[in-house]
């Protein structure tokens, strides 16, 4: 931890996957660190640092976002999820994860807790999404295993599930 | 060997769900980033900003406390007893610049504090004085200055590797030939870009040994590196990859750098290591694919037959040598294509530059040749006046015929049966008549769109080149526990593609038991023997086939001891390894590669059975082009292979559909900007990969010619579809517009130079 | 790369007095005077590769006299904190201002559109930002506002060099205003929206040029067009000289020609990383005629 000023840090206030945390940070302090590095919740990941790969996405107050463009005093009281949020339980898998798994949308894995959280931000907006929508929906997600083809059927797989 | 039907899901031939997919979904794998290590310092690697120049002296400005930060040099290495040196073919790339550096981006110094934001801050307040020397950027230019020894920067003439593979006579091959085509096709550099960054965490231990771990393809590699740099014994040096996301190859022999550095920074330190690259110092100081040059000169009857071919291929490898021999070799083998010519010369040259090396990247030397042939063959038919496909059938290798470095072909190969299959699944003929004369009505209307269809046709080779898999002599281990479980231990990475679900597969085809009674046995050298690097496409292919052998090894000695009867079920394999082990002792079975016999080849002159067997391919692309904005879009792709046997569908297509994409960004967006040796555009925002707005529809098809040498046949097929998709695509674009482009990426404002040129001098050819 | 977190200082202000009062503070100390921290889309990029300038980062998120799109009979309002998925989702934008949804819908993709503010776009003065074509297009006027007060212009006049803008540095971007046609106006009928970013991939793509455009289509003529350019000169840009061109006449092939011509004498597309100006140039003319011929094309009754 650097040595600041009392004066410069910040107590700040998270809701995290339903779970109140606190902690104390630098307010520049890049909210994927903080996720990362002071809560200790390393689901989300760093990719470039530059808001392009989309591997940091989580949401914020409902709504997708790239975490590492995201200062901790911007999140102030916020409501965040990340992967280590999606599924139903410890034991169990939600059903786009699941969608996942069985359609190959994950090769090496480091895409895919963002992308999992773009799907879900994709589905709530489109519950039926046409292949042009999913395409524009997870274009903020890079991905170098798949080609994206097995992650497109794997959202059509979990709108199947789902309905 | 019955296998009751609940473990058909999990066989060789299904597509069982990926052995670690739960754990990448739900976040818990852990990549290097992911893991704390107590009292840890991070490093940071200060680099050279100029391309060769000797060191006159190292400043360490005001603004950080030096006294608190950890500073490692090259004196460290050699003070310490050991070598500065990244040992790999040669030793020639030291691991920290001494006196001089010959790129930029050459790491000079490592710096290292408990704070992320200090080491980094401290990063920029070391200023090096250089005394610059002249460097070379041009591949040819260092040929022909290495040639004349005018001017030297690596070795004796500025060339990590030449070599000629020769067939026939070529001279009576331009005499027999009724028609001569030539060009120069030129491929650029292309990062590998996997998504999660190089990083590597060191710590050493108080019996002098070190533990490092990291992101990796190859173990052994990094411990080989490490036993050098250090002058410790094998047992003193331990390396462990971690969830690795992304390599294809770029984290084949780098990787051996960072670690190196991590091992040295925490042995300075006293205390664990880690380095972990942000995405520019990634993307600007490691290996990207070689760039190449390529002639082509070939000689035809004009009824189609191929009757000379000529070919010169050059790659530029950078200041180092790291694996430059290596891809030029694969490179050079594949320059001819999948064809049957008489009389052969190619002429392959690795040269020396100034640029940061040049390394492994997925297809490995072949996409740069095959772009090239596959590009010239279209130009030749339009010579010839026969469709591209046309001249392709007339000159396909056949069984018992010879490619260029005349290998028999022996494994059965019948292209025009693949060409047939991939033309009537993308309805090839009609539309090609079909945009002809759309974009003709078109080009009258003004309308801005073009559309075309283009084909590829190639192979790639499976394993190692010629001896390497002889030298390798892979070991595979299979044991039991106690509780039966079956524990598969390799140096096989999992890196994405698939390799523990793979040799799962394998273990359940081969034992008839149920998946979830294998482990595979997380790659450490300390756990696990050498079966070699994750290249190649080998992994199924020659470590696969081993894991079935130590398998059935395992299972050999149960029968032998009378613990296991034919047709038994997974509970009965499970209680006899678990009675195995209470009344004789622990269970374990090797295996290590054997050179099949009659796979000959002649390292010196380069001739004979280069692979022991190929992956036979067609590529068909399908695009759009905009003539207001000169984009090319990708509508359409057909990839049809014949890869021996389908071990795994879902996971086998997901190699070519990935393949396909990066080679999509290989044809058309991945430019990397050069100025003075150094990439101007490393960062995301300006080194375009596609999204997934920017792919294809990709059409995967497999046909099945089962290979001897791999598990039930199967063949390699990671690099397969690096090869074909950047010629397949350029050939459409040809089709669509007319405009002849002889390199990639070709971007938008490459096809403008085209159009404009075209536009300009409108009869020419 | 880590950022060197002790040389930043950032608060967030609760209301806009409070965030103009500390605007207006000039300190005497190296971290010098509050900079604006809206959506973070341009300046927590800096700050990842280690480029944002050490100082002081005044947070606005939080303040709501800068958030909303009013709409009134005559015009709409984007107060500077709307971000590019408010803009992309507003119905009313949707149907009278297309060129502007457009280029939100073109901006990085979904989690950048719901971060990046149309106040930030236009504040950062990158020249290739992507929402300044299309309200250049739509004549929009900006208000700056400061507690020396509050003053509008007319957006055109707002960028005047390379990043260099009107706003004084105690002034924030309050609110951006789209005039609209009403809907009696026999002039809506005739009227044509044009935006066509060209950037290096279909998504997640800085522009390497983009056209807005706006006319009226009246017979085989074009009244008032209104052509703004991103990524060809060191500002988003009006081409006045080749509106008039274009407006002068007929547009056949020797109109299109000349406004073409006139267009290379007033747009200045550089070499980049990204793209060349030879091809900044042939596009943008490309993208002239496109217009036309977009603009021209009848509209199904």
């Amino acid at each position: 931890m650097q040595q600041l000023r009392p004066a410069e840090q910040l107590e700040l206030k998270l809701h995290v996957n339903g779970v109140s945390r606190t902690c104390t940070v630098h307010p520049m302090a890049r909210l994927l660190d903080v996720l990362r590095e002071d809560l200790r919740l390393t689901g989300t990941k760093e990719g470039c640092g530059e808001g392009e790969c989309g591997a940091c996405a989580v949401m914020v107050d409902g709504k997708l976002v790239c975490s590492c463009l995201i200062p901790a005093l911007q999140v102030q009281s916020a409501q965040i999820k990340t992967v280590e949020g999606l599924a139903p339980s410890p034991e169990s898998l939600d059903a786009v994860q699941r969608a996942f798994i069985e359609c190959g949308g994950a090769q090496c894995g480091i895409c895919t807790p963002g992308m999992l959280l773009a799907a879900h931000a994709l589905l709530e907006r489109h519950p039926h999404p046409t292949e042009l929508q999913i395409r524009e929906g997870l274009a903020g997600n890079l991905c170098r295993c798949t080609g994206y083809t097995k992650i497109f059927s794997a959202i059509v797989r979990a709108c199947e599930e789902r309905s | 060997m019955k296998i009751s039907k609940t473990l058909d899901a999990d066989a060789i031939g299904s597509s069982p769900p990926r052995k670690e997919g739960a754990a990448k979904v739900t976040g818990r794998a852990q990549y290097i980033d992911d893991l704390h290590f107590a009292d840890v310092v991070h490093g940071v690697t200060v680099r050279s900003s100029v391309a060769r120049a000797r060191i006159r002296a190292v400043h360490f400005l005001p603004g950080v406390p030096w006294e608190q930060i950890f500073v490692v040099s090259a004196a460290d290495i050699s003070d310490g007893g050991g070598h500065n040196a990244i040992a790999l073919i040669e030793h020639d790339q030291p691991c920290l610049a001494g006196s001089v550096v010959n790129h930029q981006e050459e790491a000079v110094l490592l710096l290292g504090h408990p704070d992320r934001g200090i080491a980094e801050r401290a990063r920029n307040l070391v200023k090096i004085d250089y005394e610059p020397l002249p460097p070379i950027f041009d591949m040819d230019e260092s040929l022909a200055q290495g040639e004349s020894k005018a001017h030297l920067i690596w070795g004796a003439n500025n060339l990590f590797k030449e070599f000629e593979i020769q067939k026939g006579d070529l001279q009576a091959g331009w005499a027999a030939a009724e028609i001569v085509c030539e060009g120069d096709y030129e491929t650029g550099a292309q990062e590998q870009l996997y998504i999660e960054p190089q990083g590597m965490a060191a710590e050493w231990h108080s019996d002098g040994s070190v533990t490092v771990l990291g992101s990796m393809q190859c173990p052994y590699y990094i411990h080989k590196a490490l036993t050098h740099l250090f002058g410790l014994p094998d047992e003193k040096v331990r390396i462990i990859q971690t969830e690795t996301g992304g390599g294809f190859g770029g984290k084949e022999e780098y990787p051996s750098m960072i670690a190196a550095h991590a091992a040295l920074l925490a042995r300075k330190a006293g205390r664990p290591a880690k380095i972990i690259y942000d995405r520019i110092e990634d993307m600007v100081a490691t290996t990207k694919r070689h760039p190449s040059r390529t002639r082509i000169r070939t000689g035809w009857l004009r009824s189609g037959q191929m009757v000379a071919q000529d070919i010169d291929f050059r790659i530029d490898g950078g200041a180092y040598m790291t694996l430059s021999p290596v891809v030029l070799s694969r490179g050079g083998l594949h320059a001819a294509g999948p064809y049957v010519c008489p009389n052969v010369r190619v002429r392959a040259r690795a040269a020396a530059t100034n640029a940061p090396p040049h390394g492994a990247f997925r297809g490995f030397g072949a996409p740069q040749s095959v772009f090239a042939i596959e590009r010239h063959l279209d130009e030749v038919a339009a010579q010839l006046g026969l469709h591209p496909e046309e001249l392709r059938a007339r000159n396909f290798v056949h069984d018992g015929q010879t490619l260029a470095s005349s290998q028999v072909v022996r494994d059965h190969v019948d292209m025009n049966e693949l060409l047939a299959r991939g033309l009537a699944l993308s309805d090839f003929s009609r539309k090609r008549e079909e945009f002809s004369l759309s974009n003709r009505a078109a080009q009258e209307q003004r309308g801005p769109k073009r559309r075309g269809i283009g084909l590829a046709t190639f192979m790639h080779g499976c394993g190692f080149t010629g001896s390497g898999e002889r030298m390798l002599g892979s070991v595979v281990a299979v044991d039991s526990d106690e509780n039966g479980r079956i524990r598969i231990r390799a140096s096989s990475t999992e890196i994405g593609q698939g390799t523990n679900t793979i040799f799962t597969q394998i273990a359940v085809d081969t034992l008839g038991i149920a998946a979830d009674l294998v482990d595979v046995v997380r790659p450490d050298t300390a756990e696990v023997p050498n079966s070699g690097p994750t290249v190649a496409s080998r992994t199924t292919m020659v470590v696969g086939r081993l894991v079935a052998e130590a398998c059935q090894g395992l299972r050999a000695q149960l029968r032998s001891a009378e613990l296991l009867a034919e047709g038994h079920s997974s509970a009965d394999f499970q209680r006899a390894c678990v009675e195995h082990h209470r009344k004789i002792g622990p269970l374990r079975a090797t295996a290590q590669y054997q050179p099949p016999p009659n796979v000959n080849w002649d390292d010196k002159t380069y001739r004979g059975d280069a692979y022991a067997t190929y992956g036979w391919a067609v590529y068909i692309a399908e695009v759009e082009v905009d003539l207001v904005t000169y984009e090319t879009r990708v509508c359409d792709f057909w990839a049809v292979q014949e890869v021996g046997k389908v071990v795994h569908p879902v996971l086998a297509a997901g190699q070519i559909e990935g393949g396909v994409a990066q080679a999509v960004g290989y044809a058309l967006y991945e430019k990397v900007v050069w100025k003075e040796g150094r990439m101007q555009n490393g960062q995301m925002t300006n080194y375009i990969m596609p999204t997934s707005m920017d792919v294809p529809r990709i059409h995967v098809d497999f046909a099945e010619v089962p290979t001897p040498f791999g598990p039930r046949g199967a063949k390699g097929i990671g690099e397969l579809p690096m090869d074909g998709t950047a010629p397949a695509i350029l050939n459409a674009v040809e089709h669509a517009t007319g405009l002849r482009v002889r390199h990639i990426p070709m971007t938008p404002e490459d096809l403008m130079v085209a159009a404009l040129a075209a536009e300009a001098a409108p009869c020419s050819n | 790369m880590r950022a060197y977190l002790p040389e930043y200082e950032a608060v967030s202000a609760r209301s806009l007095v409070e965030a103009l009062t500390l605007l207006a503070q000039n300190p005497a100390d190296a971290r010098g005077r509050w900079q604006p921290l809206a959506g973070g889309t341009d300046l927590m990029v800096l700050f990842g590769v280690g480029k944002l300038p050490a100082g002081r980062y005044l947070n606005l998120l939080g303040v709501g006299e800068l958030h909303g799109i009013d709409v009134t009979p005559s015009h709409v309002d984007l107060r500077a904190l709307s971000t590019y998925s408010d803009v992309r989702d507003h119905q009313v934008l949707q149907r009278e201002f297309p060129s502007l949804v457009q280029a939100a819908i073109d901006s990085g993709a979904i989690a950048i559109q719901n971060r990046g503010t149309i106040g930030g776009n236009i504040a950062n003065a990158s020249p290739a930002a992507d929402t300044p074509p299309a309200l250049l297009s739509y004549d929009a006027e900006i208000e700056l506002v400061s507690l020396r007060g509050a003053r509008w212009l007319p957006y055109a006049e707002f960028h005047t060099g390379y990043k260099e803008t009107k706003r004084a540095p105690d002034e924030l971007i309050a609110r951006v205003r789209l005039p609209r046609l009403s809907s009696q106006d026999p002039e809506r009928q005739q009227f044509r929206h044009y935006y066509r970013k060209v950037g290096t991939r279909r998504a997640q793509a800085i522009s390497k040029v983009c056209l807005a455009g706006t006319a009226l289509a009246v017979g085989g003529q074009l009244v008032k067009p209104r052509l703004a350019f991103g990524s060809v000169a060191p500002m988003p840009l009006r081409c006045p000289r080749t509106e008039e061109v274009l407006a002068a006449g007929p547009l056949d092939a020797g109109r299109i020609q000349a406004a073409q011509a006139m267009l290379s004498e007033e747009i200045r597309p550089i070499d980049d990383v990204r793209s060349s100006a030879a091809y900044r140039l042939r596009v943008a003319q490309n993208l002239l005629a496109d217009f036309v011929a977009a603009a021209l094309t009848p509209r199904p009754a």
